[in-house]
């Protein structure tokens, strides 16, 4: 296995190989052990600085990122589109070389924009994160998400996965198809008809549209958010409708005969995708995701930081 | 067999696996004569190569001392070396295992080859993630002196051997290279 990755940026799952993710793998359970010392921080990346440029709102996945940073002793800026020259019209490109100027090394950017990252990786010199860009990728939620089902099963490969809900709208989605194919699961979509793609098969991936059936077949299932900001029409008649054919609740659970792991990449809509007591029973994983989260993304960093020559 | 594939490399044995076990006995009672019990010692194999001294020393501990309990753990100092990004290869970690309390214990590190130094600059940085030791000691089954490029030097030292800086020590372990030796690997 190589110790090093073929990509210069992460801007997606799909530009990786399997042997990048083992080695994200590898390097994140090296970390795991790191964060769970009396003392969570090695010096490794104290030359490095690191800008979070946030163009569209997220909490868990800044945090993640920014503790991550921190753990690896890099320096930090914080920028939000909200309170910047962005609203006075500033170019995405004129922004980022102005924050580059400062000599900063590496940018991890979340944008609506489809593509954002992989632009900016054109034009500029420095390593790009993409931390979700429109309804494209969001490849560290994915890694984090297979770093997860790794830890609890053991292994991906062979693994059935099943991605509930809201996959026409969902980066964390596609991301995760491409992971989990990369690595030899298999995966199904499950959702209202008016959430899913068309032509999701083209990506190898099974379309069940009964629950029940879905959870019976998997080994993982992964219950997405339903996105109402970005829902510009009605997909599904009320949400009511949505809870009681898409909803996972522990009648449900318990009604299948076998165990099933289930995770959320969250933010939770309680009582919507899950109900609160299967989001906090034992079958959910969807807090380990959270502390998985800053040991994969501390791999990435770390990795992708050891190729900026000096 | 290094030197029928390559004509280039001259290997010398500097130590045959009778001489090992001589001074891996002989650390093993300098240990004993300076921590008695091991009640507050603990050992710390530094990876990659530091844990299989640190395995052969805790094995004679417990069969030669019958000192049972006898806590010894495998440190990386990956994330804390001062050569991040400055070699030609990426660094790759390895596992780190101390499942015991450090905090005020008496920490003995354990090396197969004292060289420059570094890594052990770096394992005083790493170990302190873990707590504040009350005092840390160096064992090191080879040591390069004259190579040095920290003030650092070993408390336990198994033997002492002038190398040029092109010249390689090589320990190898026989649960690992099929047999117990040292080699001086010259270009």
């Amino acid at each position: 296995m190589s110790s090093e990755l073929s990509v210069d940026h992460l801007l997606g799952i799909k530009y990786l190989k399997p042997e990048d993710i083992e080695l994200i793998f590898k390097t994140a359970d090296h970390f795991k052990e790191v964060i769970n010392r009396p003392i969570k921080k090695v010096p490794s990346l104290r030359d490095i600085t690191i800008a979070n440029l946030f163009f569209e709102n997220s909490t868990r996945t800044r945090l993640s990122f920014e503790l991550a940073e921190k753990r690896l002793s890099a320096d930090v800026i914080n920028f939000s589109a909200a309170s910047s020259s962005v609203k006075k019209g500033e170019t995405l490109i004129d922004t980022v070389n102005n924050i580059l100027s400062m000599k900063v090394d590496m940018v991890v950017m979340r944008h609506p924009n489809p593509g954002a990252g992989i632009f900016l990786s054109k034009h500029v010199k420095a390593s790009i994160i993409n931390a979700g860009d429109g309804a494209h990728e969001h490849p560290t939620q994915a890694l984090l998400d297979s770093y997860s089902i790794r830890e609890k099963l053991g292994d991906v490969k062979g693994k059935k996965v099943v991605i509930v809900g809201d996959i026409l709208h969902s980066r964390v989605a596609l991301s995760n198809i491409f992971a989990l194919k990369m690595q030899g699961a298999e995966v199904k979509v499950c959702g209202p008809k008016t959430l899913l793609p068309k032509h999701i098969e083209s990506l190898g991936v099974g379309v069940e549209m009964n629950l029940k059936a879905a959870l019976e077949w998997c080994d993982v299932a992964n219950m997405l958010r339903v996105q109402n900001e970005r829902m510009d029409i009605s997909y599904f008649p009320s949400t009511r409708e949505y809870v009681k054919q898409f909803g996972l609740n522990k009648k449900l659970l318990d009604s299948l005969n076998k165990e099933i792991v289930v995770m959320h990449p969250g933010p939770i809509n309680r009582g919507v995708e899950i109900t609160s007591d299967v989001a906090d029973s034992e079958h959910a994983i969807i807090l380990d995701q959270v502390q998985n989260g800053v040991a994969v993304r501390m791999a990435v960093i770390y990795l992708l930081a050891s190729k900026i020559k000096q | 067999m290094l030197q029928s594939t390559n004509s280039l490399m001259s290997r010398k044995v500097l130590l045959d696996s009778n001489q090992i076990h001589i001074i891996l006995h002989r650390l093993a009672c300098q240990l004993v004569e300076k921590h008695t019990d091991f009640k507050n010692t603990v050992l710390v194999g530094i990876q990659p190569r530091g844990i299989y001294v640190a395995n052969r020393l805790e094995k004679i501990l417990k069969q030669e001392y019958g000192l049972k309990d006898i806590k010894t753990g495998q440190l990386d100092i990956t994330f804390y070396r001062d050569d991040f990004r400055r070699g030609e290869k990426p660094l790759e970690a390895n596992k780190t295992r101390i499942d015991f309390v450090v905090e005020d214990k008496r920490v003995v590190f354990i090396d197969d080859v004292l060289y420059t130094g570094r890594s052990i600059r770096a394992a005083l940085t790493a170990i302190q993630s873990f707590g504040r030791p009350s005092e840390i000691e160096l064992l090191s089954l080879i040591d390069r002196r004259f190579s040095r490029h920290l003030p650092i030097q070993p408390d336990y030292n198994g033997r002492q051997v002038d190398a040029i800086n092109e010249e390689k020590v090589k320990v190898s372990w026989e649960e690992n290279d099929g047999e117990d030796a040292v080699y001086l690997i010259s270009k």
